[in-house]
């Protein structure tokens, strides 16, 4: 009897989801680790959901190319500390579309100590305009070197020269050394 | 000098370095799961190129995509390729790009500002 409720109540659980998923326009969600395989997966079956909607191709190669880079962030940068196990490149993935935007939202967990720096990164691109961005993006390819995760240190500034928008961005502490960090990037359709 | 010929894929381009024909082309996309290990050949095969021939080359990029992390691998690419024009060899970039991808041509004109390389914008229907 107890088991029969159980199960009642998962369903209704789905129910739920589903229900919230459509009410919040998300066409995609994902809890886990993030492969390269993953980013393939998602990537190719968006593109071929936008091509079959004959979504404009500028949108189209924006959202492709916001995601690849999300993708990669969390697969090269989550750093799980004591949550999940200390197991490193998981995280949540959405995407979110309506008539006028696609939204493309990751989650994932960050070491406390590293925030600050984050938060600084985030702040200086959010804070600057085309011209800026570009000029930031040629000093970094030239300067920079590939990091030991081969991250260029160009994901964020790409996303925001690309996308024209700020990149919004929140975190969450979860406990003393671990915070979840939650960054959605915004793409205009054009109607 | 061994011929280095690359199937494209989804996510690693098509690649030509013909010593013989004089090919030498990146295309397609380029999201490869290791970037390093990927380009670090084409480099060091551009290096032994290099120390043998003294002909002209142009060298062909025609990319639909490429994530931040290639994109750091492609200037390597062309850094090289300014060095053996600095060393003599005359070099054309040939910066493909569909006519419909201001991004890709975007690309195109801040690698031409990075490198000092004659570099040429060819656009094309896909």
């Amino acid at each position: 009897m107890e088991n029969n409720n159980q199960a009642s109540l998962f369903l209704d659980y789905v129910y739920e989801i589903y229900n919230t998923m459509r009410s919040k326009e998300i066409s995609l969600v994902y809890e886990g680790e993030i492969t390269h395989e993953i980013t393939k997966a998602f990537t190719s079956l968006t593109e071929s959901n936008m091509g079959k909607e004959q979504e404009n191709s500028s949108v189209q190669r924006k959202v492709f190319h916001v995601m690849v880079e999300c993708l990669q962030n969390i697969s090269k940068h989550s750093e799980a500390g004591d949550m999940y196990q200390s197991k490193d490149g998981r995280g949540i993935f959405m995407i979110h579309k309506n008539d006028n935007k696609y939204s493309i939202t990751t989650g994932n967990a960050i070491l406390n100590e590293n925030i600050a720096s984050l938060k600084a990164m985030l702040d200086n691109i959010n804070s600057k305009n085309k011209e800026e961005l570009k000029a930031l993006y040629k000093k970094q390819i030239k300067e920079g070197r590939l990091s030991e995760k081969k991250g260029a240190g160009l994901g964020f500034i790409d996303i925001a020269r690309k996308t024209g928008n700020k990149l919004e961005y929140n975190f969450r502490e979860v406990d003393e050394t671990t915070s979840f960090f939650i960054l959605t990037s915004t793409v205009l359709r054009i109607n | 000098m061994e011929t280095i010929k690359i199937q494209g894929t989804d996510d690693t381009p098509g690649v030509i370095l013909d010593p013989i024909d004089k090919l030498f082309q990146i295309s397609g996309r380029s999201l490869p799961e290791d970037v390093t290990a990927f380009y670090d050949p084409l480099l060091e095969w551009l290096d032994d190129y290099a120390e043998e021939n003294k002909d002209k080359i142009e060298f062909e990029f025609k990319l639909t995509y490429f994530n931040t992390a290639s994109s750091k691998l492609l200037l390597d690419v062309l850094l090289k390729l300014e060095e053996m024009h600095e060393d003599g060899t005359e070099i054309l970039i040939k910066w493909f790009f569909p006519d419909d991808d201001e991004d890709m041509e975007e690309a195109g004109e801040e690698y031409a500002d990075i490198v000092e390389v004659p570099f040429e914008q060819i656009s094309y229907t896909l």
